[in-house]
């Protein structure tokens, strides 16, 4: 799940200790702390750098290298949309164009009441019937239009019963 | 004794709905007091079925195709758990349908008929078979079956694996390492995704058999974060084979030590590239390394190492099992073997054909992919993924063995065949393969870093019309540069769908005013 959760130095340095033993132990600590909390928080590279006898700045330049690891909360669901070969022949640009409309938001944007962030993926593997956009750890295949609004207001609708 | 019910559980099939078909039929069943058991199985790989449920009869098993939740209540008003084939969905007898028959099915054998984490079916369909006979063999005779096999890396660069092993035998040191290079990053490409997510314990037996054959003790698969459920069965697959004594400190009882752990990559394109992915393994930014020295000699943390992708991996315990000759009897010329084609893209039936080298890419694409999706004229083929030339009709009788790929200025990589129908802009397809490079680069060597942020603006310069000529020109001399100044193949194949879009498509790259 991407929904940031509520997060301590002392939480963060408890994942930092349970895996800095590792040999490269720095993506594998990147990863969890990501997990648990959404996102890598500033505090946590000085935390990893300490931990892991490295510069805060290579601690940033592996996080800033890596599409996946990001530096400020995402929205409750993150949504990401295919733009590869594959899915280009399947009607990707058109999906993508609807999506970015349909929320109101571009790539690397939360919606303002911090419901969905927008991100493009290059490749989920899911080639045969594209295109495929991934939700959370969800991946969906051969997404038309309005398989894409109903797949966002399926989501909308979760939400809404669990608040 | 209950009826079993197949439901798989791959990645496609999920993103089709299976999960939700699988809890529709045990429901439907309680409520019929119809004794039935599901199995998630993993994919057959005829990707465009899914969800496929198969239901085991007597006769073998029957198939019923893309079936959606309004489908449940008619199947079994149709006899579905007696196999009948009466209904709309059923495509009869699964292991019959042409698609599947016409394949030679050595690496994916158990794909889609085994739940891909039960160590029993596994061993049911001769499974850990190869290992058992590295054990008792030494490392010079796994090496020599392997060379044996012809067996080339099936992760684009088509080096004799063989060969690579024995590098790494002969590099004296105490530790040494095999990594399997699982950041199947190609667009179209998608076998590796289903020999772990279908048969994982197919790959841990593989690297297992390496380890022993090169004196390694720890593994390492590099998994992309793209693939969350592959993650997934692979680490419960791992789970079990230590359990089972498959992994550890003594590997089926035989004294030896291997162990095994899956690490995510964090999207990046170049982390496939070996040298990167060695780096990204040592907790870095996933920067390219000069060649020499190779991997295989100075690799992982400093040390000796096996670096092969997933499903050269995967081919192993078939040689080990088989033989080497076994292996090596399919194929032509130097391409032994089998190699798993990936149909993808606008395609009627995709998904996984695996055959010996040699059809023709056109055979491919039209006896087994059954042409578009969208039913308008094939225009291009990419093959090899984003670094793959397009491949204009003339060229579609092109056998495909890497050598004949090589004659046409194409590449077989990974085996991902990527179908377009008429509407595609080849214009923008030119411009996307700059932009990719631009937006994957790892940044270190300059043609590429430069390269390609310079390409995206040339093309943009001759869409416009502005200077075309010159700007044609100088798009030339720029694919040039990259191609013979890059580090790594990523800055130095990018040119190659560029330029066949410049020789092939040339109207399309200039005319869009």
């Amino acid at each position: 799940m991407s929904l940031a959760k509520d997060w301590t130095q002392a939480s963060i340095q408890t994942i930092i200790d349970g895996l800095k033993h590792k040999p490269g132990a720095m993506l594998p600590i990147l990863h969890a702390i990501q997990d648990e909390i959404g996102y890598i928080p500033e505090t946590a590279v000085a935390q990893i750098a300490e931990s892991l006898l490295q510069t805060r700045a290579e601690v940033h330049g592996v996080i800033s290298f890596y599409h996946h690891f990001r530096t400020t909360p995402p929205g409750k669901h993150l949504i990401q949309i295919c733009r590869a070969e594959a899915c280009q022949a399947m009607g990707c640009r058109s999906l993508e164009q609807h999506a970015k409309e349909s929320l109101g938001i571009d790539y690397h944007q939360t919606t303002a009441n911090r419901e969905f962030s927008l991100e493009a993926v290059y490749c989920l593997g899911n080639c045969a019937t594209a295109p495929s956009i991934r939700i959370d750890d969800d991946i969906h295949g051969r997404v038309s239009l309005d398989r894409f609004d109903a797949l966002v207001s399926r989501h909308r609708q979760n939400m809404k019963e669990v608040s | 004794m209950s009826t079993r019910i197949f439901v798989p559980c791959d990645t496609t099939a999920l993103s089709l709905g299976a999960n939700e078909i699988a809890e529709l039929i045990q429901l439907e069943a309680q409520e019929r007091k119809l004794d039935v058991e599901i199995i998630r199985n993993g994919t057959r790989g005829m990707l465009w079925l899914e969800p496929l449920v198969e239901v085991e009869t007597e006769a073998g098993r029957i198939g019923y195709a893309s079936i959606s939740p309004a489908d449940i209540t008619s199947l079994f008003d149709a006899g579905l758990v007696d196999g009948e084939q009466t209904h709309k969905t059923c495509i009869g007898h699964v292991e019959s349908y042409p698609y599947l028959k016409k394949q030679d099915r050595l690496t994916f054998a158990r794909a889609g008929v085994t739940d891909p984490i039960s160590i029993e079916h596994y061993t049911s369909l001769d499974g850990f078979n190869g290992l058992k006979n590295a054990i008792k063999a030494d490392p010079q005779h796994i090496v020599d079956e392997v060379k044996t096999s012809g067996l080339r890396g099936r992760g684009g660069a088509a080096f004799p694996t063989g060969i690579k092993w024995q590098t790494v035998l002969d590099t004296p040191s105490e530790q040494k390492y095999i990594v399997c290079n699982a950041d199947e990053g190609d667009s179209g490409t998608f076998a590796d995704r289903l020999v772990m997510e279908c048969d994982p314990f197919m790959l841990i037996e593989g690297m297992t058999i390496a380890g022993l054959a090169v004196h390694a003790t720890q593994g390492y698969i590099y998994l992309r974060s793209e693939y969350p459920v592959a993650h997934k069965l692979l680490n419960e697959a791992i789970g079990r084979a230590y359990a089972a004594g498959y992994l550890g400190d003594n590997v089926m009882g035989s004294g030896k030590r291997f162990d095994l752990e899956v690490r995510l990559g964090a999207e990046a394109y170049i982390c496939g590239e070996e040298t990167s992915l060695l780096d990204s393994l040592e907790g870095k930014r996933g920067l390219v390394r000069a060649k020499p020295p190779l991997p295989a000699i100075v690799g992982l943390f400093g040390k000796p190492t096996v670096v092969n992708n997933v499903l050269s991996f995967a081919a192993i315990p078939f040689i080990m099992s088989k033989g080497g000759q076994a292996y090596a009897d399919y194929g032509m010329g130097r391409s032994r073997g089998t190699l798993p084609l990936q149909l993808a893209g606008n395609v009627k039936q995709g998904g996984l054909v695996e055959l010996g080298f040699g059809i023709s890419l056109r055979e491919l694409m039209e006896d087994f992919g059954g042409g578009t999706l969208t039913g308008k004229p094939l225009k291009a083929v990419q093959v090899g993924g984003p670094l793959g030339a397009y491949m204009p009709e003339s060229q579609w009788d092109t056998l495909i063995d890497y050598e004949s790929f090589a004659a046409v200025g194409a590449v077989l990589g990974h085996g991902g065949v990527v179908m377009f129908d008429e509407t595609v802009d080849m214009g923008a397809q030119a411009r996307f393969s700059m932009e990719f490079c631009k937006i994957e680069s790892c940044g270190k060597c300059t043609p590429c870093r430069i390269g390609s942020t310079r390409g995206v603006e040339v093309i943009d310069r001759i869409r416009s019309g502005e200077n075309a000529d010159m700007n044609w020109d100088l798009l030339e001399d720029l694919c040039e540069t990259m191609i013979d100044g890059s580090l790594c193949a990523m800055g130095g194949m990018t040119p190659y769908p560029v330029q066949s879009v410049m020789k092939f498509f040339p109207e399309e790259l200039s005319a869009k005013r």
